[in-house]
């Protein structure tokens, strides 16, 4: 059983969880994550692992509410257990000193792009960062980003915070600038990592990106997060979640995440009768 | 009773749930014998004074003597008969391929030219450990002093769990290493709930644990802590980690939504309890037509859980023909029964989809046989312009699996084959590393429960000799040595 040691909401449905999992947090590296399952019967979902403390045995997991599993965890304490973390998976980050790096995350992708960006910063790389959110409630670790960061640059959707506009908008007014940029790497929604992997690959700049496909058992037994980069299939969870993004084919990764859509609305209005909780704003978000 | 009367009587069948019910529930299909039906049917036995049915069988079984106990209403001496060589009789008795093995050789079968009339040695099996668990009193081992040699075995498969199962018993402190949250590997997230109830697993692991074990689960060694950590820590280590990486077809299409692997499909449906979805959380894609490719156990498996999920029709696409399945008989038998079509000598060469993404069809072709190939079986060769699309919701590919690269990959001091399995020395399941073993599917690729188990058997005979003689190079003829010190 894994305690929770600490909570905090970090934004609107967005919470950081500190929890107890030695195991998980002895060999970790950053851009490894891991599969948790909250309750018997629950389902396993990935989590990248934000952070670790190996002194005190535990994990930071960073975790937006979206569907039945995310919201059920919101609704627990610190004190409460959850039975089952399994990891840390996934191949870790490369990390080595090529220069400047341009860290650009969205959302909650900037969970995994924090541990990461310290990690290019300590290797003595040159770090700018781009965070964007849709507003500025939704912005997450802009304090923790400034710490390993040598500049750091927030777009809002809606113009509350930095400047109005995408990541993109900031990456090519960095370029006009003058600025060169040895390598990316960009995590968030699939269809910013798209968006900014088309660009870049149009400036030359190498990319990395963090895909986030559905995964069931994540140590490559069932295939089910499978990739197309550079023509080939790949299996996220274990030849990734980083690849090339100028080699992958985003649109195919879209599409496959709304295989259980459907079923996925089942599970939330089945767990909104059980409970009676207020779940009505999402399952409207859902509905969009 | 003489041997012709014995001849006489019939095979016992053992009562079955109805086809037309048993689709639409997850309850075992076979209902047992009664003590009655197994004593009947042990009169068949002839009590061979050279067994074929012993040589048929991987582990060897005293088949005779359990059979005899259970003609004399002896069911206690018949578990102990049968446990003293299978640590598993309830899973091996539903899921072996008996006609392959055990009752392909046994006396009555070849008598009555049809292996399918031998003595129902599998039912028998299964019948003696229902019984043993139905009494709930499993024995305790006898009190062993410790010998403070620590056992690390990874993966909690049927060839890990025997292996578990007998080093403790020579008093060693065994730990197995599972990367899932429940143990028993094929047994709990492949083989369905209709076949295999996964109570039965619970029921072995429990008993495991109850006699020392330790289990450590979400554990995925390799990637939770280095092999190498692993190696050294321990006094002896056996890799059990199982054939679990899904091969594709490698055709257009593959990627589409509605296409997966049988180990995704049968992980959702048996781990996850996706049957049970909502009330669970894991969904399962369903579906009013499945096909299925592939001829194997694990096809027939996922073909019948489509019809437990509701699909109206669910297909079973193969590209040879139906002597060539590796399925068991029954399992064909009752796919057949609850209606899955079988199109053979069919092979899919492109999957089509609609503009969302989801598979809508398959292009199939048809196939003849031609000469034999490396199988011995005859090959498959696709006819020209016979191709035409089947429509479909779902597609299961079920072609196949590979052993696990994952504990290979981070522990290059492996010696493995060109196709990933690892290379043991067959008497002891010795690898190329002192101190670790290794068996199961791992080695053999998929293979069958049985296989694994005996696997695990020998390898813990010489574990247990490594582990009092600290002898590594020529522990095979240690052992010859030691068997024969026992006789
Ligand atoms: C490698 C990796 C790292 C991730 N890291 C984080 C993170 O740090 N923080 C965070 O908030 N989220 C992260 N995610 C996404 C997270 O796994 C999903 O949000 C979560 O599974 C949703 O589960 P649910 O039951 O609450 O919602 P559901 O209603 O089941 O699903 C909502 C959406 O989440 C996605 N999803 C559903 N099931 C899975 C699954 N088994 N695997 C992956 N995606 C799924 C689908 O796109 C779905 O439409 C990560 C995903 C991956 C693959
Ligand atoms: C659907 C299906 C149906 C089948 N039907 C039959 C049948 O009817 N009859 C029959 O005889 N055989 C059948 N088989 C084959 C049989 O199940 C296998 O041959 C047998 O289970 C192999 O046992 P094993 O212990 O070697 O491996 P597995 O049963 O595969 O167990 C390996 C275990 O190791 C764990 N593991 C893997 N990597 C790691 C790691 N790095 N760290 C920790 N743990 C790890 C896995 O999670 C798993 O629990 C079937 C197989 C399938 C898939
Ligand atoms: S273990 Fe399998 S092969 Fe051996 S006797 Fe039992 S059913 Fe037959
Ligand atoms: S071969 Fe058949 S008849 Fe002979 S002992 Fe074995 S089971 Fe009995
Ligand atoms: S999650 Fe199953 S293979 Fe990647």
């Amino acid at each position: 059983m894994h305690r929770i040691l600490y909570k905090e909401t970090l934004g609107p449905d967005i919470t950081l969880y500190r929890l107890h999992a030695p195991d998980v947090a002895a060999y970790r590296q950053p851009g490894q994550f891991v599969l948790i399952r909250i309750c018997d019967d629950g389902e396993r979902i990935p989590i990248t692992l934000a952070d670790v403390d190996r002194n005190e045995g535990s994990i930071t997991l960073i975790i937006q509410s979206v569907g039945k599993t995310t919201l059920k965890l919101a609704q627990m304490s610190v004190g409460d257990s959850i039975p089952d973390i399994a990891g840390p998976l996934g191949e870790p980050t490369h990390i080595e000193k090529v220069g400047h790096v341009v860290c650009v995350g969205g959302g909650i992708g900037i969970a995994p792009l924090y541990p990461v960006a310290q990690a290019m910063k300590e290797a003595g790389n040159r770090v700018t960062s781009i965070l964007g959110a849709r507003s500025e409630n939704l912005l997450i670790l802009e304090k923790k980003m400034l710490a390993v960061s040598d500049k750091v640059i927030i777009t809002t959707d809606d113009g509350s915070k930095g400047k109005k506009g995408l990541v993109t908008d900031a990456i090519n007014e960095l370029v006009d600038q003058g600025e060169k940029f040895d390598q990316c790497i960009c995590m968030g929604p699939p269809i910013m990592m798209k968006f900014v992997s088309l660009l870049t690959k149009k400036l030359g700049i190498p990319t990395l990106v963090s895909l986030n496909p559905i995964m069931v058992d994540g140590t490559g037994m069932c295939g089910g997060c499978r990739v197309t980069v550079g023509g080939k299939t790949k299996f996220a969870c274990v030849d990734g979640p980083e690849f090339d993004g100028h080699e992958v084919d985003f649109d195919e990764m879209i599409a496959r995440l709304n295989t259980y859509s459907s079923y996925e609305r089942v599970a939330l209005e089945h767990y909104s009768d059980e409970t009676g909780c207020r779940l009505e704003a999402s399952l409207k978000k859902k509905g969009e | 009773m003489k041997p012709t009367e014995r001849l006489k009587i019939p095979p016992t069948v053992m009562p079955e749930q109805d086809p037309k019910e048993r689709i639409h529930n997850v309850k075992e299909v076979p209902l047992g014998y009664t003590p009655e039906m197994a004593m009947v049917e042990a009169q068949r036995c002839l009590q061979c004074k050279t067994p074929f049915c012993i040589e048929g069988c991987p582990v060897s079984i005293d088949i005779p003597g359990f059979i005899k106990a259970i003609a004399q209403g002896d069911f206690k001496q018949g578990v102990h008969v049968l446990k003293q060589k299978n640590l598993l009789p309830a899973v091996c008795g539903r899921v072996c391929p008996q006609e392959e093995q055990c009752q392909a050789v046994c006396v009555i079968g070849k008598a009555k030219k049809d292996p399918s009339k031998a003595v129902m040695i599998g039912k028998l099996e299964m019948f003696l450990a229902d019984w043993e668990r139905k009494q709930g009193v499993y024995p305790t081992p006898p009190e062993v002093s410790k010998t403070n040699k620590k056992v690390a075995i990874i993966g909690g498969g049927p060839a890990g769990l025997t292996v578990a199962g007998d080093l403790i018993k020579f008093g060693h402190d065994v730990t197995v290493y599972e990367a899932f949250h429940k143990a028993g590997g094929v047994l709990l997230y492949g083989i369905p709930e209709f076949r295999l109830p996964k109570a039965i697993v619970q029921t072995e692991i429990d008993y495991l644990e109850k006699i020392g074990v330790k289990f450590r689960y979400n554990y995925i060694v390799g990637k939770t802590s280095p092999v190498a950590k692993i190696v050294e820590e321990n006094d002896a280590v056996f890799i059990g980690t199982g054939a679990g990486l899904p091969r594709f077809m490698r055709v257009e299409g593959e990627n589409l939504l509605g296409v997966l692997s049988a180990n995704e499909y049968l992980t959702r449906a048996n781990l996850m309890k996706a049957y049970t979805f909502p009330q669970s959380d894991t969904p399962i894609v369903k579906g009013r037509t499945v096909i299925t490719v592939g001829g194997g156990n694990v096809a027939m498996d996922c073909a019948r859980t489509a019809l437990r999920m509701g699909a109206e029709r669910s297909l079973i696409v193969y590209r040879r023909a139906e002597e060539q399945m590796p399925a068991r008989l029954e399992e064909i038998h009752h796919a057949r029964e609850e209606g899955v079509e079988f199109h053979l000598l069919n092979n899919p060469i492109r999957l089509v989809g609609n503009d969302t993404g989801w598979i809508t069809g398959a292009e199939l072709i048809k196939m003849e046989l031609g000469k034999p190939d490396a199988s011995g079986r005859r090959r498959p060769i696709p006819i020209e312009g016979s191709e035409y699309i089947m429509e479909t919701d779902i597609l299961i590919v079920a072609i196949g699996n590979s052993p696990n690269p994952l504990v290979p990959a981070s522990y290059p001091e492996l010696d493995v084959t060109n196709w990933g399995g690892i290379i043991v020395n067959e008497t002891t399941g010795q690898t190329s590393v002192p101190g670790v073993f290794a068996g199961g599917d791992i080695v053999l690729g998929a293979a069958t429960v049985i296989l694994a188990m005996g696997h695990g058997r020998r390898a813990a005979r010489a574990m247990n000799l490594y582990l009092s003689s600290g002898r590594w190079a020529d522990l095979a003829d240690g052992l010859e040595l030691s068997r024969a010190e026992v006789r």
